[in-house]
């Protein structure tokens, strides 16, 4: 993908810096940018050391466990097709409480085995099935109870309250993923 | 507002309280896992440091040569009518795509509007609200050779346009 984003975001830029004489602003923003890099870089050394080395406390405690018993009820509603299977139901529940803690980089490989236990009993392997279909939209919902890379950029930028945000980005990931999961189910029902 | 604030303001103490004191009543050696942990951190980062220079150069051009408010300008009498702010417009336009270009545009909006300001909050939140989805999409789906997502990416579009509404409309309240 970046592959085709960059160039061109280069070369439109670039070009029409050059040809409209904006030479002066283009080399400030070369080096500004660098800056920039550096300084959120170093914030987010630290945010991101801190919040890994916590969770790799909480995955060292029965604390992830306990949180996929609380999520029984709904994960009954989400995934109907799959609760007695004990195996895909770990799986899928992992993913999901990785993604609440923000585990960003253990979420997706437990989400792309859950995919893959669930591709096993696919009767078309080239369509998704409900149920993979749900985890999909669950996993672009962004559901994470500390978004730490804002809070780690909000601080790089100086802000006055880097946390403020958390609770509005909790309402605005509840009412996205409420959609995300009325949609899927308003799709599956027509027979999409 | 006030209790949003305090609310938001306790979220983190509170996690990293419950999961130490989790560590300690179950006789984990919480300081050596600590470090363990921390150590990924800094690989995280590390893997993506030149992903975010090649990044920020792109999109810190794209703004001192005037092409975004180029963009801005043409989208803004149609964004008015719906009173939408044109200025979040390039995070919500490439959010769903590439998730360290939208770093790189949310941190150049919080910076000329100022991070704490309306703006720059509302670009907070979709951040902190809204994934990759097109780039999830394509992992999860090709991991297994699916071809035919049926309306995955229709519902995800969806749910990220409601997250971007709400975003808006929650920091305005908030202001």
């Amino acid at each position: 993908m970046l592959n085709i984003l960059w160039p061109i975001f280069i070369i439109i830029s670039f070009s029409y810096a050059i040809f409209s004489g904006n030479l002066d602003n283009l080399n400030s923003a070369i080096f500004s940018s660098l800056e920039e890099v550096l300084k959120l870089s170093m914030t987010l050394l630290g945010t991101m050391c801190l919040w890994s080395g916590l969770m790799q406390i909480a995955n060292n405690t029965s604390f992830v466990k306990n949180l996929t018993k609380i999520l029984r009820p709904l994960m009954k509603f989400l995934f109907p097709d799959i609760i007695e299977n004990d195996k895909l139901y770990n799986e899928i529940s992992m993913n999901i409480v990785a993604n609440i803690l923000g585990l960003g980089n253990a979420a997706t490989p437990l989400g792309l085995k859950a995919m893959k236990t669930m591709q096993k009993d696919n009767p078309n392997k080239k369509v998704l099935t409900n149920s993979m279909a749900t985890l999909i939209v669950l996993n672009t919902a962004s559901i994470q109870i500390i978004p730490t890379t804002v809070i780690a950029i909000r601080s790089s930028l100086g802000s006055q309250n880097p946390t403020i945000i958390i609770v509005p980005v909790w309402i605005a990931t509840i009412v996205s993923a409420v959609v995300g999961i009325l949609a899927t189910k308003f799709f599956i029902k027509m027979g999409k | 507002m006030e209790f949003i604030s305090f609310l938001s303001g306790i979220a983190m103490p509170a996690i990293i309280l419950l999961i130490v004191i989790f560590g300690v009543i179950e006789k984990v050696k919480v300081f050596d896992v600590f470090l363990d942990g921390a150590k990924d951190g800094i690989s995280i980062v590390v893997s993506i440091f030149p992903t975010l220079v090649g990044l920020f150069l792109a999109v810190y051009a794209l703004r001192a040569s005037g092409i975004i408010d180029l963009i801005i300008n043409c989208l803004t009498p149609l964004l008015e009518l719906i009173n939408f702010p044109s200025e979040i417009m390039p995070l919500a336009l490439i959010r769903p795509i590439s998730g360290s270009s939208s770093i790189a545009v949310a941190v150049d909006i919080m910076k000329n509007f100022g991070v704490d300001s309306t703006i720059g909050l509302m670009a907070s939140v979709i951040m902190g609200s809204t994934e990759t989805t097109i780039y999830t999409i394509a992992v999860y789906s090709s991991s297994v050779g699916i071809k035919n997502t049926r309306f995955v990416l229709v519902a995800s579009l969806l749910a990220d346009l409601a997250g971007i509404v709400t975003s808006v409309i929650v920091c305005r309240l908030l202001v």
